[in-house]
């Protein structure tokens, strides 16, 4: 294992460019019951190494249960030049709150 | 010369003569302590070389992945040596094994303390040994000391995911680019020499299995090598087995030259300010 010879150190200009693994969002279900959530993202050569990636750098501290790892480039995000129009509008329609109703004391969870 | 010199490399035999020369020895006194303590050093030497590769493997996830295999096998030497210095009489603690304790002390096997490599030799030299590990704790599992018997317990889920890796990254390399595959393929046959040594049956090793305690190392052998040859050949690799030399000593306290080395980082902190805390 020692002894292993070292490659003669070559200019960078010679080297092709460094091909990066890709990038992975990283999602975490804390418990049973709750939605998975955005951890963060991280880099990784392919899904499987992705999973085990996210559960060393995300789920260490006992984060977790479940991981789903979705390649970055795969997921189609608003644009925050369009929040106005994307989400301003919903503003003033304070009917789409289910607030008008009376609850009755005994029911839990709602 | 013909007068023996006292040196610490020299394996004394009359240590009990010498005033705290016992303190920090090898556990001979418990065939039990002695066979624990080959298996806690095997871990905590394997670690401190995993943890060399913090800032060093390909990326920093890997840092973080070979980081967090490393803590596993530190907490698996954490939570057998103060149950060693309690069996073998000498009530040492974590500390007192880990950083106190001179090379010829050392029960490890010659595999783990090798310089790191490259990175195909780090995943050849983890390949085998979470194979070894995953068969060892399994067998542990069922052993008649509870204390043993819930620190392999533990311990399987964790080299169970450290065999999982280091196989994910073989089978890659080796089926991987040109380069990668003759790396890889390099690694298996420079990891060859040290293997013999997990598997032999040293007097500790056959005490502490007719005790029940613990397994025999050579009853592991067939079932590690059928764990690296399905891998092997998924990464259509070719498993070499015929080394000109094979590896001894480790477990009799003879180790090879990086040892020394290793200790030397590891303990010179708790040597030069000796009872620091932070």
């Amino acid at each position: 294992m020692s002894g292993v010879p070292t490659p003669p150190a070559e200019k960078v200009a010679d080297r092709p460019a460094e091909k990066s693994w890709p990038l992975w969002e990283v999602f975490v279900r804390g418990k049973r019951g709750l939605s998975h959530v955005h951890a963060g993202s991280l880099h990784a050569p392919d899904a499987a190494f992705a999973l085990r990636n996210a559960r060393d750098v995300y789920t260490r501290r006992q984060e977790g249960v479940s991981i789903w790892v979705v390649l970055a480039d795969d997921i189609t995000a608003s644009s925050p030049d369009e929040k106005d129009s994307f989400f301003d509008p919903a503003a003033d329609k304070i009917y789409r709150h289910p607030t008008f109703y009376d609850v009755p004391d005994d029911v839990e969870y709602l | 010369m013909s007068t023996p010199v006292n040196s610490t490399n020299a394996p004394s035999e009359s240590d009990e003569a010498l005033p705290g020369a016992a303190d920090n020895g090898p556990s001979g006194v418990s065939p039990e302590a002695a066979y624990l303590l080959g298996l806690a050093d095997d871990a905590m030497v394997c670690a401190q070389r995993l943890s060399e590769w913090m800032t060093n493997a390909p990326q920093i996830e890997e840092d973080m992945a070979l980081g967090n295999i490393a803590l596993d096998l530190l907490g698996q030497a954490r939570a057998l040596y103060p149950y060693i210095g309690s069996i073998d009489g000498t009530g040492r603690g974590e500390d007192d094994y880990a950083m106190l304790r001179d090379e010829r002390d050392w029960r490890n096997v010659h595999l783990v303390e090798q310089e790191r490599g490259d990175f195909a030799d780090e995943m050849a030299r983890l390949l085998w040994f979470s194979a070894y590990q995953v068969e060892l704790q399994t067998a542990l599992s069922g052993s008649s000391d509870d204390v043993v018997a819930g620190v392999a317990g533990k311990a399987l889920k964790e080299v169970r995911y450290h065999l999982d890796h280091a196989s994910l990254w073989v089978v890659r390399l080796g089926d991987g680019t040109e380069e990668s595959h003759r790396r890889m393929q390099a690694a298996l046959q420079r990891v060859l020499p040290y293997l013999a040594e997990l598997f032999d049956d040293d007097e500790a090793s056959v005490t502490a299995a007719g005790l029940g305690v613990g397994v025999l190392p050579s009853s592991l052998h067939d079932a590690v090598v059928a764990r690296v040859r399905r891998v092997a050949d998924e990464a259509s690799l070719v498993l070499p087995d015929n080394s000109p030399w094979r590896s001894r000593g480790g477990r009799a306290g003879i180790h090879s030259r990086p040892m020394g080395y290793l200790l030397a980082e590891m303990q010179h902190i708790a040597r030069s300010h000796p009872g620091a805390t932070w």
